[in-house]
C-alpha cells in the first residue's frame, strides 16, 4: 500500500518550465525579454534581459561637438516624457556654468514639465489598463493626451521629441493662445480624471487584479534605490520636487501623493497606480497656479554664446514622471562633454522585478510589470 | 550633515584609506578612496546612524585615459537628505573591484553595466555578465580607445 | 445600402479580374503586427487611437506574426534585436509586407555616426516595401505610408508567374 502511494507521488511530480516572454510581446511595454520560470501557473523566478534598444547614448554624448547637441539624444531616452529628460540635463549644465535663468523661463519650464507629467501618466495608466483588458480608458486618456501634444506642437513644432529646453533658456517663447488653451485643457482634464476613476480605479475587477499583488516593502524599495511612484506607492514620502529644491515648486500649493494601502496591502500595484492618478490631479493644480503667476520676459536672454564649463563634474537629479532621473556630467574644460552618464529611473525600478514577482501567477506578472511603468528607451539608453 | 562633517566621520575610521578628498569649492564633494576598502566604507556609509546613506543613487564607470579606469559612487540619503560621492581608480590591466551589491542591492545592475561598457570586473558579484550588449560582443565600447567591429553575425555594423 | 446598393442589374453577378478582387480584399484589411521598438511606437499607438484611427483603413493590431500581413518596424533596430526581427519576419505567412517607420529604421537615424550597437537601417536584414521618413513621423505620415502600401498592393499581381527577382539589399549586406 505504501509502495503504490510512493509510485503515485513520483508520477505526479511537477517540473519547472522556462518560458521566454518577449522581446516582441504586446505587454512588455517595449523590447524587454523576461525569462520566466514557472511551476504550473505560479512564477518562481523572473530574469529580465535588457539591451534590445541600446542606442549608445553615452558614446554619442562624448563624441558630439558640443553640449547643446546632446539635448536631442536626451529627449530620446524616455521618449514618453521628453521635456522632463531635457530639464534634468539642462539644469545640470546651468549649474555647472553658473547661469540663473529668467523667471519667465522657470515658470514655463514648470508648466511644460507638469503637462508632460500628465501626458506620461496617461500613457502609463492607459497601457496598464490595456494590459489588463480595459480598452476604453486607454482611448479616453489618449484623446486628452492629443490636446497636450497640440499645445506642445504649437509651442515648439514637435509632438513627441522637442529639443525645447536649451541651456540657459528655451528655444521658442510660448504662442499667444498658450494660456487660454492650457486653461481649457485643465478644465477638460478634470472631467477625464473623474471618468477614469469611474471606469478603472474603483472598478471591482481592476481592484481584484491589482490589490495585494506585487507588494514592495518600503525598506526594500529604498535599498534598491527605487524612486517616483514605485517608491511613493510603498509609503515613503520622498519627492525630489519638494525635497531637492531644484526649481520654483515651493511657490505653489501642492502635495506629493503617497500610497496608503487603501485597497490591499501597502506597496501593491493598486497603490502605485493610484499614486499616478492623484499625481495627475496635483499637476493640474500646479499648472493652474503657474499660469496665473506667469511673468513677462525674454526666454532667450540668458543663453550663453559659448558653452564651455570649467573642468568639473555634477550629479543632477530631478523628478521625472517615472522617478528620479539623474545625469552625472563630467567636463574636462573643452567644449564637448567628457562623460555623461544617464541614471534613469526605469533602469533601477526594473531591477526590483525579480524581487516582487515570486509566488504570483503569470497574469499577475503582467500587472506588476505594468504598475512599475518602464520605458525601454531610458533603460537601455 | 555638511560635506566636511561627513568627511570627518569617514576620516575617523578610515584615515589611511582616503587618497584624496575635496569638499569645498566643488559642486559634488567627493572622497577618493583605496580600492580594497570600498566595501567596508560603503557599509559604514549605510549603517552609521549619523550618515545613513541608504541609497546608491548612481554608479558610473569612468575612463580617465592613460590606462586608468575608475568607478564613481553617488550616494544619497532619504533619511538625512544629504549627498556624497566616493571615487576609486584602477588600472586597465588589473581592473578588479569588490562589489557593493551586498550593501545596496541596486548596485547589481549598475555594476553589470560598468562591466559591460568598461570591462571592470566586480568580484563577489552574484551574476556578472553583460547586460546591454550581446554576450559575444567584442570589446568595451565606452573606453576611449574602442574600435567598432566591422561585422557581427553577418550584419555590417558601421554605416 | 451603401457602396454596392443598386449597382448590379443582373442578379448580382460581377465580372472583374481575379487580381483586382484579391488585391482589393487584401489591401482593405491589412493586419499589422504590433511591433513597437522605440519612440515611433508611441506615434503608432497614437495613430491607432481614436484621433487618427487606423481601424478605418481595416488595419488591426495583431500580437503574433503568424496572423499578421504587415510588419511595422517602428523605432531603432539594435543589433541584438536584428536577429529576432529576422526570425519574426520568417514567421509571417506570405504575402507579407514591411513598412519601415521612422528615420532609425530607414537608415540608422540620429545614431548613424557613433552608434556601435545600432543597425543602420532595417533593410540590412529584411526586405522593406515602404519607407516613412520622420523622427518621429506624424500620424498622418504613417497613414500616408499605409496608403502607399495599399497602392503597391493594388498594382501587384498574385496570379501572374513571378519572374526571377534580383538579389535584395538584405542579401547583399549579409556577408558569409
Amino acid at each position: 500500500m505504501a509502495e503504490s502511494i510512493q509510485t503515485q507521488d513520483r508520477k505526479l511530480r511537477t517540473e519547472e518550465m522556462v518560458i521566454q516572454m518577449g522581446p516582441q510581446h504586446p505587454s512588455t511595454h517595449g523590447v524587454l525579454r523576461l525569462e520566466v520560470t514557472v511551476e504550473g501557473e505560479i512564477v518562481t523566478h523572473v530574469k529580465p534581459y535588457i539591451g534590445y534598444l541600446h542606442r549608445c547614448f553615452e558614446k554619442h554624448a562624448e563624441q558630439m561637438g558640443n553640449y547643446s547637441q546632446v539635448i536631442p539624444y536626451v529627449d530620446r531616452m524616455d521618449y514618453v516624457a521628453a521635456m522632463s529628460m531635457e530639464w534634468s540635463y539642462v539644469l545640470g549644465m546651468e549649474r555647472m556654468l553658473g547661469i540663473q535663468v529668467p523667471e519667465r523661463v522657470e515658470y514655463i519650464r514648470v508648466i511644460m514639465a507638469e503637462l508632460q507629467r500628465i501626458a506620461s501618466h496617461t500613457i502609463a495608466i492607459g497601457t496598464f489598463g490595456l494590459d489588463l483588458g480595459a480598452f476604453t480608458p486607454f482611448l479616453f486618456l489618449l484623446r486628452d493626451r492629443e490636446m497636450i501634444l497640440e499645445i506642445f506642437e504649437r509651442t515648439c513644432g514637435a509632438r513627441l521629441l522637442y529639443n525645447y529646453f536649451w541651456i540657459g533658456g528655451l528655444s521658442h517663447d510660448v504662442p499667444l493662445d498658450f494660456v487660454d488653451s492650457t486653461r481649457q485643457f485643465c478644465t477638460q482634464f478634470k472631467k477625464t480624471i473623474v471618468e477614469v476613476n469611474n471606469l478603472l480605479s474603483y472598478n471591482e475587477i481592476f481592484i481584484k487584479r491589482t490589490a495585494n499583488v506585487g507588494i514592495l516593502p518600503a525598506n526594500v524599495a529604498i535599498n534598491y534605490a527605487a524612486s517616483g511612484p514605485v517608491l511613493r506607492g510603498s509609503g515613503v514620502d520622498w519627492d525630489l520636487r519638494r525635497d531637492d529644491h531644484y526649481s520654483i515648486y515651493n511657490r505653489f500649493d501642492w502635495q506629493p501623493q503617497i500610497g496608503k494601502g487603501e485597497r490591499g496591502t501597502l506597496g501593491d500595484c493598486w497603490d502605485r497606480y493610484i499614486v499616478r492618478c492623484r499625481e495627475m490631479e496635483q499637476s493640474v493644480k500646479i499648472i493652474e497656479q503657474a499660469i496665473e503667476q506667469l511673468p513677462d520676459g525674454d526666454v532667450q536672454s540668458a543663453i550663453p554664446k559659448r558653452i564651455r564649463p570649467n573642468a568639473s563634474e555634477i550629479y543632477i537629479r530631478t523628478e521625472a514622471p517615472r522617478g528620479e532621473l539623474g545625469f552625472y556630467i563630467v567636463s574636462d574644460g573643452s567644449g564637448s562633454p567628457y562623460r555623461v552618464k544617464g541614471r534613469s529611473s526605469s533602469f533601477v525600478n526594473l531591477s526590483v522585478l525579480p524581487e516582487i514577482t515570486r509566488g504570483y501567477m503569470i497574469a499577475d506578472l503582467v500587472a506588476i510589470l505594468g504598475s512599475i511603468d518602464i520605458v525601454l528607451g531610458e533603460i537601455d539608453r | 550633515m555638511s560635506p566636511q562633517e561627513i568627511l570627518n566621520k569617514l576620516t575617523e575610521k578610515f584615515a589611511d584609506a582616503i587618497v584624496e578628498a575635496k569638499v569645498e569649492g566643488v559642486l559634488e564633494p567627493y572622497a577618493k578612496v583605496k580600492v580594497e576598502s570600498i566595501r567596508e566604507i560603503s557599509s559604514l556609509m549605510r549603517d552609521d546612524s549619523d550618515l545613513q546613506f541608504d541609497t546608491l543613487m548612481c554608479l558610473s564607470g569612468m575612463d580617465y585615459g592613460k590606462g586608468i579606469l575608475g568607478v564613481v559612487y553617488n550616494l544619497g540619503s532619504i533619511a538625512k537628505k544629504h549627498k556624497f560621492t566616493l571615487k576609486i581608480e584602477i588600472s586597465v590591466e588589473a581592473a578588479n573591484v569588490s562589489s557593493v551589491e551586498s550593501v545596496w542591492r541596486t548596485a547589481d545592475w549598475h555594476e553589470r553595466e560598468a562591466f559591460d561598457l568598461f570591462g571592470i570586473v566586480f568580484t563577489d558579484h552574484p551574476d556578472l555578465r553583460r547586460i546591454l550588449l550581446p554576450d559575444d560582443w567584442e570589446g568595451y565600447p565606452l573606453r576611449k580607445d574602442y574600435q567598432v567591429q566591422e561585422f557581427y553575425h553577418g550584419m555590417k555594423v558601421p554605416y | 445600402m451603401g457602396l454596392l446598393d443598386k449597382r448590379f442589374e443582373n442578379s448580382n453577378i460581377v465580372i472583374t479580374k481575379m487580381d483586382d478582387l484579391l488585391n482589393w480584399a487584401r489591401l482593405s484589411s491589412l493586419w499589422y503586427m504590433q511591433f513597437g521598438l522605440a519612440c515611433c511606437a508611441i506615434e503608432m499607438m497614437a495613430t491607432g487611437a481614436s484621433h487618427y484611427d487606423l481601424d478605418r483603413f481595416g488595419a488591426m493590431p495583431r500580437a503574433t506574426p503568424r496572423q499578421a500581413d504587415v510588419m511595422l518596424v517602428t523605432g531603432t533596430v539594435s543589433i541584438k534585436m536584428a536577429e529576432r526581427i529576422k526570425r519574426l519576419y520568417d514567421q509571417m505567412a506570405e504575402p507579407r509586407y514591411v513598412i519601415s517607420m521612422g528615420s532609425c529604421a530607414n537608415c540608422g537615424g540620429p545614431y548613424w555616426e557613433h552608434g556601435y550597437h545600432v543597425l543602420k537601417g532595417v533593410d540590412r536584414v529584411i526586405p522593406v516595401d515602404v519607407y516613412i521618413p520622420g523622427c518621429p513621423p506624424r500620424p498622418e505620415a504613417l497613414l500616408e505610408g499605409l496608403i502607399k502600401l495599399q497602392e503597391k498592393i493594388r498594382k501587384s499581381s498574385l496570379v501572374e508567374l513571378k519572374s526571377h527577382k534580383s538579389p535584395s539589399k538584405a542579401d547583399q549586406h549579409m556577408a558569409g
